[in-house]
């Protein structure tokens, strides 16, 4: 029945596509896709940067790592293995690490949080970890900051990392955070060189301070690339109110605000309320940018891959895959102070061949991120 | 009801009820329910385990003990989360902003609390003597707009800072701290938990010693009864709000100024709603709700073990529902099987005083009766 009705669905849909597209053949295209305002030339673009000298790669000797004495034990926030997102993305650098260097598979431990359980649970599960002797241990999430520095000092042979915080006064936790405003930057000019419209969205999931620099990242780069654009902002809930990155319905609103508000093509980031996102994108023939992950190849947004032009990049295999790797070889001090693009752990993607005409362009402002030459705050403006 | 086995076995038997379906549960999924319940149980004396569960307890014991207070009233306050929550936020600002010496510091930060969450439950109280607005509408609309203005409050232009990635309000200085009772490796027991105990006991005289406490549970179990009998109903429904918003108020206080000395927006949410299912459990006797408190801490705590045997540990969300959803059932069941067994004594005894057979022909036909409604 479900399926019927799904069936149903998308034909509709795919009507709708066609007749739009033969409409806008019929008047000689040139007009905006939602119908808004700017004529259909897009923004007046800035010049394209200089690409400076190649930055230099910084090689990685293929050294052969053995890992079959490691132990390494992931506490994940909620959703856990499966959420085909940020914990997905930290189990992929584990499964890597694993086939690569030889980690045996019961050495391996995952855990994963409650909704709304307290500091203590948070404690007991690194406790745990940490007393059946893995090392390293790594909170996949900032809500373990907390719970971090009171028990990394009890195992002080231990080293635990945490993936998007930095725990103070705790030499043995490795911070893994990103510079996502860098390649935020780059998907917003992106967004900027793809507006017909010279209008951009951005939503986010919760008002919280790493999504802000989502958000940061993002203005800079349309403003960067167009520097007369409009940006639309919206954020799904309030900080402390997480079912923000939990609601697609939300998310879809908030898309189809900004698609009559004229803005053409929207960025999220906001979990898995983004599939809402790319539904409005879909149905208000408008353009969306993914996140974290390469959302263009999630299976379970095929329906919406073909509005998806590219998404931002957030390696937390990468960085995961590294941590365990320094650690094997006990060389936790080489690690980045930051995953950003001058380590290729952050990024856009160009699956579905969407932003290859203007890859030039954005490879030149990735090279000037790279050498400094822009330097991107991770804080909106006010 | 009055018989102790009226009062203890329906928990029990729901308990037993809802470990059976836990158990077909995981044979159906493939799981081992044997390693999972072992794992379950050696997992108390792992480390801080039984600490935090006596420590859980301690929190739900509050808000089950807010939520019974509404019961006793026939009022449903489920705004207890909006109540605990904004309660919370608002002693973590003045106890950070207030510099008193150490004990006053931690009164004034209670007594905030109190105070805050009371007042939030006085709009509910207020809507419904007034204006007939129902409370289980209007608290769980306060409780959305509570995580609203907790937002509004935490805001780093307003009274939060910065941690990390993370948004918190500011340390509350250690003046203000409630010590505990350290147990080394096994934890830390909050100070607070004995302040717990007391206003459990406190509870307990007040509904069954005091004529306040009369008049709650007379305006709760029949309102023109009691209305009959004197009491202001309206002010009954405004006192037990304000009761119930003050406790709630201190759900938060044994974390709060026993561990982590800050509210951030990560702190735990829903304990307000566990409330609910604990004063259920315990029938809103003081007994009973510490008892309830202390189980499903003791599910929550150690459910942490079941990952390290393998067993998906929602398999314990699962048992606190059907453990809820039994015990109401049983506890209905429990009542009519009594009410037969009573009926049947009466009639007993009619027939034996010369009755006649009538009565004794009537009597399995009302119970029949009883038990298909």
């Amino acid at each position: 029945m479900r399926r019927m009705r799904g069936v149903a669905l998308t034909a509709i849909a795919l009507t709708g596509a066609l007749s739009l597209v033969g409409c806008a053949k019929d008047t000689g295209g040139g007009k905006s896709p939602s119908g808004g305002t700017a004529a259909g030339q897009g923004c007046k673009l800035s010049p394209k940067p200089d690409v400076p000298a190649t930055a230099a790669t910084s090689s990685t000797t293929p050294e052969k790592v053995d890992g079959s004495a490691l132990k390494v034990g992931l506490a994940f926030d909620i959703g856990g293995r499966g959420d085909a997102s940020f914990n997905d993305a930290a189990v992929s650098g584990l499964d890597r690490a694993r086939a690569e260097f030889g980690i045996k598979p019961e050495n391996v431990k995952e855990v994963t949080a409650s909704p709304n359980e307290d500091e203590a649970a948070k404690q007991t599960r690194l406790r745990q970890l940490a007393q059946d002797g893995f090392n390293p241990v790594i909170g996949v999430g900032f809500a373990y900051a907390e719970a971090l520095k009171a028990v990394a000092p009890q195992f002080p042979n231990t080293r635990f990392a945490i993936v998007d915080a930095t725990v103070e006064g705790a030499p043995n936790v490795t911070p893994l955070v990103f510079a996502e405003e860098q390649a935020s930057f780059l998907v917003g000019v992106a967004a900027a060189y793809k507006s017909k419209t010279c209008r951009v969205g951005f939503v986010g999931g919760v008002e919280t301070p790493l999504i802000q620099k989502f958000e940061a990242g993002f203005v800079q780069g349309a403003k960067a690339a167009a520097p007369d654009i409009k940006i639309e902002k919206k954020y799904l809930t309030r900080a402390g109110d997480f079912t923000g990155f939990q609601d697609p319905e939300k998310g879809n609103q908030a898309a189809r605000g900004q698609i009559d508000a004229g803005a053409d093509v929207l960025y999220h980031a906001a979990g898995a309320s983004g599939k809402g996102v790319f539904s409005a994108a879909k149905s208000g023939n408008a353009l969306a940018i993914g996140v974290d992950s390469d959302q263009a190849k999630q299976p379970n947004l095929a329906d919406v891959k073909d509005v998806i032009i590219t998404s931002m990049l957030k390696r937390v295999d990468v960085a995961v895959f590294d941590l365990v790797r320094a650690v094997a070889r006990n060389e936790v001090a080489t690690l980045p102070k930051t995953f950003d693009l001058k380590v290729d752990a952050v990024g856009y993607s160009t699956t579905g061949g969407k932003v290859d005409d203007i890859k030039d362009v954005l490879d030149a402002y990735k090279a000037q991120i790279v050498t400094e030459k822009i330097k991107v705050s991770d804080k909106p403006g006010k | 009801m009055g018989t102790l086995r009226g009062r203890l076995l329906p928990p029990v038997l729901a308990i037993a009820f809802s470990a059976l379906l836990c158990t077909v549960t995981l044979m159906v999924s493939g799981a081992n329910p044997a390693s999972g319940i072992a794992a379950m149980v050696t997992q108390v004396g792992e480390g801080s385990v039984a600490v935090d569960i006596v420590n859980s307890a301690a929190v739900y014991y509050l808000a089950a003990l807010a939520v019974a207070i509404g019961f006793q009233m026939n009022l449903f306050n489920i705004g207890v989360e909006g109540q605990f929550r904004v309660a919370a936020v608002t002693a973590a600002i003045v106890g950070a902003a207030i510099d008193l010496p150490a004990g006053l510091h931690a009164v004034v930060v209670i007594l905030t609390a109190a105070v805050t969450g009371a007042l939030y439950a006085a709009i509910p109280a207020l809507l419904k003597i007034t204006r007939n607005v129902h409370e289980v509408i209007s608290s769980i609309m306060l409780n959305a707009i509570a995580a609203g203005v907790i937002a509004l409050l935490i805001r780093e232009d307003m009274f939060g800072e910065l941690r990390g990635s993370n948004i918190g309000t500011h340390t509350i200085p250690e003046s203000g701290w409630v010590g505990g009772i350290g147990f080394g490796d096994r934890g830390t027991l909050f100070g607070l938990v004995f302040l717990v105990l007391v206003i459990g006991v406190g509870y307990w005289v007040m509904m069954n010693r005091t004529r306040f406490g009369f008049e709650l549970r007379a305006s709760g179990e029949s309102p023109t009864a009691a209305a009959a009998g004197g009491v202001n109903a309206r002010r009954m429904i405004l006192v037990a709000m304000l009761m119930s918003g003050a406790v709630a108020g201190l759900v938060a206080m044994p974390e709060l100024l026993g561990r982590d000395h800050t509210y951030l927006i990560t702190s735990p949410a829903g304990y307000g709603f566990t409330g609910i299912a604990i004063a259920l459990l315990g029938r809103n006797h003081p007994g009973g709700i510490a008892l309830g408190a202390l189980l499903w801490a003791f599910l929550d705590k150690s459910s942490l073990a079941l990952d390290n045997v393998g067993v998906p540990k929602e398999i314990v969300t699962i048992m606190q529902g059907s453990i809820v959803l039994s015990v109401v059932i049983a506890y209905e069941v429990v009542r009519r099987v009594e009410l037969r067994a009573e009926r049947r004594r009466v009639g007993r005894q009619l027939g034996a005083n010369g009755g006649g057979t009538g009565n004794g022909g009537a009597t399995p036909a009302a119970a029949t009766a009883g038990g298909a409604s």
